[in-house]
């Protein structure tokens, strides 16, 4: 974790109403009748996603956003059935596919607020192409990547995102290969809006949230969350208090790290939201392109007919 | 505007109002075909030979007020079209070889999750890269069998541009009204060859849509669950009043959005739906077959093939029967789910199957599959060299018109 470039910012003013008790968030949200009618959830006992999950229902119901007009899109992970525990529409398909098909119902329904919920290594593995495209893009979605340093859903095994020496179920000497920085892809890729957070900082998780939902454009937000029962386990945390304690004591915001001499951040969480230059976003400037083409304003090109371009 | 087009195709031909005449190259022809029957949405990754769909979406979808997504590749390709599905919008895909094994994964989703979507496959040559500038009938088991697990697919052929238009228009109908990934295996010959065509008034022709939860009937609960294995279950667009859950496909327990659940859980229910994605289409088989017959009601040779190999085997039928033997064929338009029957009762009267095809016998396996009670002799004719199946060919492997051959090279 070292992101530290770019510009750390106060998450854009937002339309917010007064929280509410948990209680009422669920009964709003959460209040699906299907097969998880009476079960337990599907999580680890203790696992980071019950947090997460929460706080995403949370940023929901403080932005009043209508379930009817929510669509959350996954991949295949633990956080995979998170979509069957509230209210919104769900896709929760292919490995790593949500940010191609969450590009695709922005473009046809502008209206809906669309979210995919994806892991490291769904995000930034398998799907990484569809990731930095996406946000090359700007398309107006919001990617949460629900980062626990493994691939939980196959028992463990090292991903993108596996700090350095730390032991995975197939990195039994230690891992080798270095990690991505999640918040420097996004802001890389083009991304206006990313954000780190972890599940010990709930109510910065939800405000990150919040702030990636409003924001016009493609947004991420990194979540760190423990995997005590295949990360954790294997790496001195074998509980989610010890997990969660190792965010709390290795966190700092974005403001303050920036002030720290660079050793003295080194290993730890930098957390925060930063923003990226305003660009144009796909969905508004393909319908613009549209009326223009059905306005008769614009034909389409010849070849041969090109000027050079002004390049920026 | 040729009838027949439509009438093989079991389209309604009435009220159809022809707009225009035009030269048209094929991968044009399936776009047009497309936007007639509301094709809103495109992705794809561009590949030779279907280079000019991409082009022609790119200014047709922003006339029309689609969409025109090029996607980093055939993978993103594939799951933005089932995206765009998702809304209700009726939405395809075209690609070649490379591309195609590609989107399997998407392809079996759209399949199996029960996800409208058009995938056209403009097939170039060969295995691995191919080749990409020549044509072949490579892909067609893979057309069948290519995504993991097991589910029907409606598979289907042109052989002419102008048949190309209406068979994606009726492919996208099939993909709405079967809820599936319908896959089209034009081959590079008629992606790039131009024919006249003749444009139809695109509000004249015959669309279909998707059943919608707020259709008439379609809160039926017999819809979703009657026991028949063939249910088509209305279809829950996201954004919508009703609940769009996605990627459930075993578990139809949870089909909250019809507030009607199955009777069935766990591993009944995933038995269940696998054969309902085969019942669904299979016990409707004549909504989805297509073929065209030639003299085969006495054929004793029948000649099967299909695409562009099905119009020089059309000429050695004419030739062979010039010369006295009692020759057909049977085009098969329809590939898959495979014509069992229409080929066992063309070939009752014939004692030679000729099956050329620009592969290694793909089509011929199944022929033989479905006559292996018949005891005519099948035989094929295989290219694969991307050179084209010439009617002499054919006409060597009839005994009386070989003779006919030989004589005349003396
Ligand atoms: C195409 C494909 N390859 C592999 C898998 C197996 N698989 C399922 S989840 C997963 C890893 C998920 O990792 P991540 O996205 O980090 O989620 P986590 O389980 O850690 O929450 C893998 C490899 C799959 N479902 N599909
Ligand atoms: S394996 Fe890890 S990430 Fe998955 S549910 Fe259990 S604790 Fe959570
Ligand atoms: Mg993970």
């Amino acid at each position: 974790m070292t992101t530290i470039e770019a510009s750390p910012a106060a998450a854009p003013a937002r339309k917010r109403s007064a929280p509410k008790p948990m209680e009422e968030t669920i009964e709003f949200y959460g209040n699906v009748p299907n097969e998880n009618e009476g079960k337990h959830f599907r999580y680890c006992p203790g696992c980071g996603l019950g947090i997460a999950q929460s706080a995403i229902m949370r940023a929901f119901e403080r932005l009043e956003l209508d379930p009817k007009e929510i669509v959350t899109v996954g991949g295949s992970g633990c956080y995979a059935v998170m979509g069957s525990y509230y209210q919104a529409s769900q896709a929760h398909m292919g490995h790593g596919r949500a940010a191609a098909m969450g590009t695709a119902i922005k473009l046809c329904r502008p209206d809906l607020t669309v979210v995919t919920l994806q892991g490291d290594g769904d995000a930034l593995a398998i799907g990484a192409q569809h990731f930095v495209h996406a946000a090359r893009r700007n398309i107006d979605i919001t990617v949460i990547v629900f980062n626990n340093f493994v691939y939980g859903e196959t028992g463990g095994q090292h991903g993108p995102t596996t700090p350095r020496e730390t032991i995975t179920q197939t990195s039994p000497y230690g891992m080798v290969e270095n990690d991505f920085d999640v918040v420097d892809i996004a802001l890389g890729s083009g991304a206006g809006y990313a954000a780190r957070t972890t599940v010990y900082h709930a109510q910065h998780m939800v405000r990150a949230i919040e702030g990636a939902i409003q924001h016009k454009g493609f947004s991420v937000v990194e979540i760190l969350q423990n995997c005590h029962e295949l990360w954790g386990k294997r790496n001195g945390m074998p509980t989610a208090p010890d997990m969660l304690k190792w965010y709390k004591d290795n966190s700092i915001t974005a403001a303050r790290a920036a002030k720290l001499e660079p050793e003295d951040i080194l290993g730890k969480f930098i957390i925060g939201t930063w923003t990226g230059p305003e660009r144009p976003e796909l969905g508004e400037e393909w319908r613009k392109l549209v009326d223009r083409v059905q306005g008769g304003e614009v034909e389409a090109a010849k070849r041969g007919s090109g000027k050079p371009p002004a390049l920026a | 505007m040729d009838l027949n087009i439509l009438e093989r195709l079991k389209l309604p031909s009435e009220g159809i109002r022809v707009a225009d005449r035009r030269l048209l190259q094929g991968n044009e022809s399936i776009c047009e075909g497309a936007i007639a029957a509301g094709v809103r949405f495109y992705a794809g990754y561009p590949i030779t030979p279907c280079t000019e769909i991409a082009e022609q979406m790119s200014i047709r979808q922003a006339a029309v007020g689609g969409v025109y997504l090029q996607m980093e590749d055939e993978v993103g390709s594939i799951h933005a079209v089932m995206g765009a599905s998702l809304t209700g919008t009726k939405s395809m895909t075209a690609t070649a070889g490379p591309g195609i094994s590609l989107m399997q994964d998407g392809i079996g989703w759209a399949q199996t999750d029960e996800i409208p979507a058009l995938i056209v496959n403009v097939q170039r040559a060969g295995p691995g890269l191919g080749n990409a500038t020549r044509s072949g009938q490579m892909d067609i088991m893979q057309a069948r069998w290519g995504p993991n697990g097991d589910r029907e697919a409606i598979v289907l052929s042109p052989s002419t541009v102008e048949e190309s238009f209406w068979l994606t228009l009726k492919a996208v109908n099939l993909s709405e009204r079967f809820q599936t990934g319908v896959i089209t295996v034009p081959e590079g010959l008629v992606g790039l060859m131009r024919e006249v065509v003749d444009i139809p008034d695109y509000d004249t022709v015959p669309i279909e849509t998707r059943l919608m939860p707020d259709d008439e009937g379609a809160a039926d609960p017999s819809r979703i669950y009657d026991g028949t294995m063939t249910e088509i279950r209305p279809f829950a667009a996201v954004g919508t009043e009703h609940r769009s859950i996605n990627g459930n496909w075993m578990r139809p327990e949870t089909d909250a959005t019809h507030g009607v659940r199955m009777p069935l859980t766990g591993l009944s229910a995933q038995d269940y739906n696998i054969r309902r994605l085969h019942h669904k289409i299979t016990k409707r088989r004549d909504e989805v077959t297509f073929v065209e017959e030639v003299y085969t009601d006495d054929a004793e040779v029948l000649l099967i093939a299909f695409g562009t190999q099905a119009r020089t085997a059309r000429f050695a039928v004419d030739q062979l029967r010039e010369k006295g033997v009692k020759a057909g064929l049977l085009r098969l338009i329809t590939l898959f789910p495979f014509p069992e029957e229409i080929v066992q009762r063309a070939a009752a009267n014939a004692n030679l199957v000729i099956v050329p095809e620009m592969n290694m016998g793909q089509i011929r396996g199944e022929v033989t599959r479905v006559l292996r009670q018949h005891p005519a002799e099948i035989v094929g004719v295989n290219h694969v060299d991307s050179t084209y199946i010439e009617p002499d060919e054919i006409m060597e492997l009839v005994p009386v018109a070989a003779r006919h051959l030989e004589g005349a090279a003396v």
